[in-house]
């Protein structure tokens, strides 16, 4: 494990069992993490990011789920051997994790303020009352007003955008020194998504905490990250800053991504899509999961999965357009940012 | 329409207060306040409850207020009709009905409530551990149910008069024996919907160890549910208790219960139909209560239909 890295993931394969097949929702991902930075792993729903990072916590419910190999190496050690009872020590105290949807990821019937305390009574050994004031204090600190009152009540009198800040408050309750965010904007609208996104960065460098972004919105990719993974197909097709990735994207289908991003100013043009589905993952292509719905398609494509090329020290694109015996294509104007 | 004349300062712009902006709307209401608020509209619920608190008041001093107890016979009294000095009659054997009667609701009060909370704390378990658990686990679990639940209910309860002494406790095992498979049943299908909601997800991704999900997390969020079975399996122990005993399997003389009075009352149903009258009345009137107030807590318990 590098130095400065908090997190690695090397080449993490799952597949779920079901009654249709074996579905490899993860097949060979590589990436690492590294302190206090903001990796986003972007891509269309099916694409494996979820259960990526559920599988990071060890949360995928086995059966159904399966681990096929790989391993996540954090703090020196293989969370993918470790047993329920030392994961249950490393969830919420190493790594923490926000969900989608706020009006459905607290429970119904606790007090806000028990939540949070919840995990810091388990894992920080606080006595109630040490709790309950450290609670106050991420209350305080997530931007909920009146904090005395709120924690005392229930999670459906509170508005979505509290409930997020809530889960906010409950995931870094006990200064995990990782954070995944499951597309944590998703379900809050847009006003509130810019102050759900503000207060995350904030807390991200008063703790120093990496966080781990999934999300299909390349807007919050920009305002937020420093490194991108583009996932597709269960694999991580390309891989970058984030600079690296909107101005120099090699991968057609990042390209894609980029182009049906809508734009300011762009007056009478439809907004692009890519056509076609993602592949069925229950029976994998064998060449390149994007093939079949890329305009720049060739034979070998279909036939062998592309290797990565470096581009630079952090942008890693597989895509065979990069080999040198394939025809040069450049990225559409689509999908040039601000070109 | 006249209108005031508007002076100069109301145009004047407001001071915003962000504490204000964001002031709490409402008080806050724990779960057991808000869901009591919205049961006490039910107006039905609530006689359902009014009904059900003068039946365990009766039961308990209904005999000290009549001044006769309940197994005293008095062959020159037998078959009276109502009067001043019996209220409800007396029986075949000269005992005094209004005192019986009270008696048999105790008995059969006690046996409902205690064969219900059994049932429940069974089932419970049993349900959320085949729910939660899943996989071979939940099949094998729910197997031994439905095998249970199989077996012909009068069979076991005749069976098992056979090899205990009857009296109270053997009404009541016999009685939950199967009586639980219907609330596991319940609460695994609670159980099934609700562990793939992301609170679940979320508790766990804080560390929290299967027994504290299931405890903490999932009981308490069917709790609604179950509490609206519970009050719907009481009347149901109840009719069972009384139908056992009218059929000469309940509680043994000189014990009363509203089913061994019906049974009794039967027999003399068309010279002294008061024998009959008031323990099926009672009986009838103690299963509507508690039908309505489980009504009326299927509505107000459900922490989705907060209003």
């Amino acid at each position: 494990m590098e130095k400065n890295h908090v997190l690695e993931v090397n080449d993490l394969k799952v597949s779920f069992d079901t009654y249709g097949g074996e579905v490899q929702a993860v097949r060979g991902v590589n990436f690492h993490l590294k302190k206090s930075e903001t990796l986003a792993i972007v891509g269309e729903s099916g694409s494996g990011k979820s259960v990526t990072a559920q599988s990071i916590m060890q949360l995928i419910p086995q059966p159904p789920g399966r681990f096929k190999g790989g391993s996540v190496i954090f703090n020196d050690e293989d969370l993918t051997k470790k047993s329920t009872k030392q994961m249950e020590a490393i969830r919420g105290k190493d790594i923490g994790m926000i969900f989608q949807d706020p009006m459905t990821s607290l429970n119904p019937t606790m007090t806000v303020g028990r939540q949070i305390m919840e995990g810091m009574i388990k894992h920080q050994n606080l006595s109630k009352a040490e709790a309950s004031e450290r609670a106050l204090e991420l209350l305080n600190l997530v931007g909920i007003p009146n904090p005395e009152a709120r924690l005392k009540q229930y999670p459906h009198q509170f508005s979505g955008g509290m409930r997020q800040r809530a889960v906010i408050a409950i995931a870094l309750a006990c200064n995990p020194k990782v954070l995944i965010a499951d597309e944590p904007t998703t379900a809050l609208d847009v006003t509130i998504q810019a102050q759900i996104l503000d207060l995350m960065r904030e807390l991200q460098d008063k703790f120093e905490t990496a966080i781990i972004l999934i999300t299909h919105d390349l807007g919050v990719v920009a305002n937020m990250a420093q490194r991108v993974a583009v996932m597709y197909g269960g694999k991580i097709v390309e891989t970058g800053t984030v600079d690296e990735l909107f101005y120099g994207a090699k991968h057609p289908y990042t390209w894609g991504l980029l182009a049906s991003m809508p734009k300011l100013g762009s007056e009478d043009e439809d907004l692009l899509a890519i056509p076609g589905t993602p592949p069925d993952l229950a029976d994998p292509p064998k060449g390149c999961p994007f093939a079949a719905r890329c305009p720049h398609a060739m034979k070998v494509c279909t036939e062998q999965m592309p290797e990565y090329t470096e581009l630079s020290e952090t942008q890693k694109t597989a895509c065979w357009l990069l080999d040198e015996r394939a025809p040069k294509v450049e990225a559409p104007e689509a999908a040039r940012i601000g070109g | 329409m006249q209108q005031q004349p508007l002076s100069d300062d109301l145009f004047r712009p407001v001071e915003r207060d962000a504490e204000e902006a964001e002031k709490i709307a409402g008080p806050s209401l724990s779960y057991w306040k808000d869901a009591w608020r919205r049961f006490k509209k039910n107006k039905l619920a609530l006689f359902g409850i009014i009904v059900l608190l003068i039946l365990t008041f009766m039961a308990i001093f209904g005999s000290a207020i009549s001044g006769y107890n309940y197994h005293n016979t008095s062959l020159i009294n037998a078959n009276q009709s109502p009067s001043g000095e019996h209220w409800f009659g007396t029986d075949a054997l000269g005992r005094d009905m209004f005192s019986r009667t009270w008696y048999g609701a105790r008995i059969s009060l006690f046996i409902g409530l205690t064969a219900a909370i059994i049932d429940i704390i069974i089932g419970m378990i049993w349900g959320a551990v085949a729910g939660f658990v899943g996989g071979k686990v939940d099949e094998y679990m729910m197997r031994i149910a439905d095998v249970l639940i199989g077996i012909p209910y009068l069979l076991v309860v005749i069976l098992l008069m056979v090899v205990m002494e009857p009296g109270l406790f053997t009404i009541i095992i016999a009685m939950t024996l199967t009586g639980w498979i219907n609330m596991a049943r319940i609460v695994r299908g609670q159980v099934l919907s609700m562990k793939s909601d992301e609170y679940v997800m979320a508790a766990r991704s804080l560390g929290a160890s299967t027994p504290r999900v299931l405890f903490r997390h999932l009981i308490p969020n069917t709790l609604g549910e179950i509490l609206v079975t519970l009050t719907l399996t009481i009347p149901n122990a109840i009719f069972t208790e009384a139908f056992l005993s009218y059929l000469g399997l309940g509680v043994p003389a000189p014990m009363a219960s509203w089913g061994t009075m019906s049974s009794e009352g039967v027999k003399a149903m068309q010279y002294y139909p008061w024998e009959l009258f008031f323990p099926a009345f009672f009986i009838c009137l103690t299963m509507l209560a508690f039908n309505v107030i489980g009504d009326g807590m299927r509505d107000s318990l459900d922490p989705k239909e907060r209003r």
